[in-house]
């Protein structure tokens, strides 16, 4: 019963996050908010392990915290202004 | 007891991802934002993390938060920095009201 509450709060949270990815004023705040939401969901994965008491939500929040670390890094590097190459 | 004391490590977790969260609402500038959230939620997810490994005891679940405990801690500063230089330099100008731009001085000197 308190990790539902726990996962509903964090829910809150993720709203405003795509709050601030609908109207941020440049690309990069939208990238910011990414990187956060990425943070998030591994969070919501480790709950979601708890409360059902099965491995592969974390195992998949393993994995997506380092498709998010290569995503934003990418990202990063085409808001500075430089190709791929270099 | 063990079950309380990794709920209480939750509930400080989320408390800090919500704090994070509204600093990202609220404050004016992006490197104001990078500065106030992108730690916050990193430490929050990390004892979220750290009571997920209180709950479950000596288990491969709890070797596996330990890995994405780890993982966080290195991954998370590393893209602030990337983020924050890169915004800069492709031309995200400061809040009007800050007083101080150490980077530029040492893009001026170099």
């Amino acid at each position: 019963m308190m990790i539902n509450i726990l996962m509903v709060s964090l829910t809150c949270c993720a709203f405003l996050c795509l709050f601030r990815m609908a109207r941020g004023p440049t690309a990069s705040d939208r990238a910011v908010a990414m990187d956060i939401l990425g943070i998030m969901i591994v969070a919501f994965g480790a709950l979601m392990s708890v409360r059902t008491g099965k491995e592969f939500y974390l195992t998949s929040a393993l994995v997506w915290s380092l498709l998010n670390f290569i995503g934003v890094l990418a990202l990063s590097k085409f808001l500075e202004g430089r190709g791929f190459d270099d | 007891m063990r079950e309380n004391i990794g709920f209480a490590l939750m509930c400080f977790g989320v408390i800090f991802d919500a704090v994070g969260c509204v600093g990202l609402i609220r404050l004016p500038d992006l490197y104001n934002r990078l500065q106030a959230s992108l730690k916050c939620v990193a430490m929050g997810t990390s004892l979220i993390l750290l009571g997920t490994m209180v709950i479950a005891g000596l288990s491969p679940l709890s070797a596996k938060a330990f890995l994405c405990l780890l993982f966080i801690l290195i991954i998370s500063p590393t893209t602030e920095h990337a983020l924050a230089r890169a915004s800069y330099i492709g031309g995200v100008k400061l809040w009007k009201k800050s007083i101080v731009d150490k980077f530029k001085e040492d893009i001026d000197k170099s």
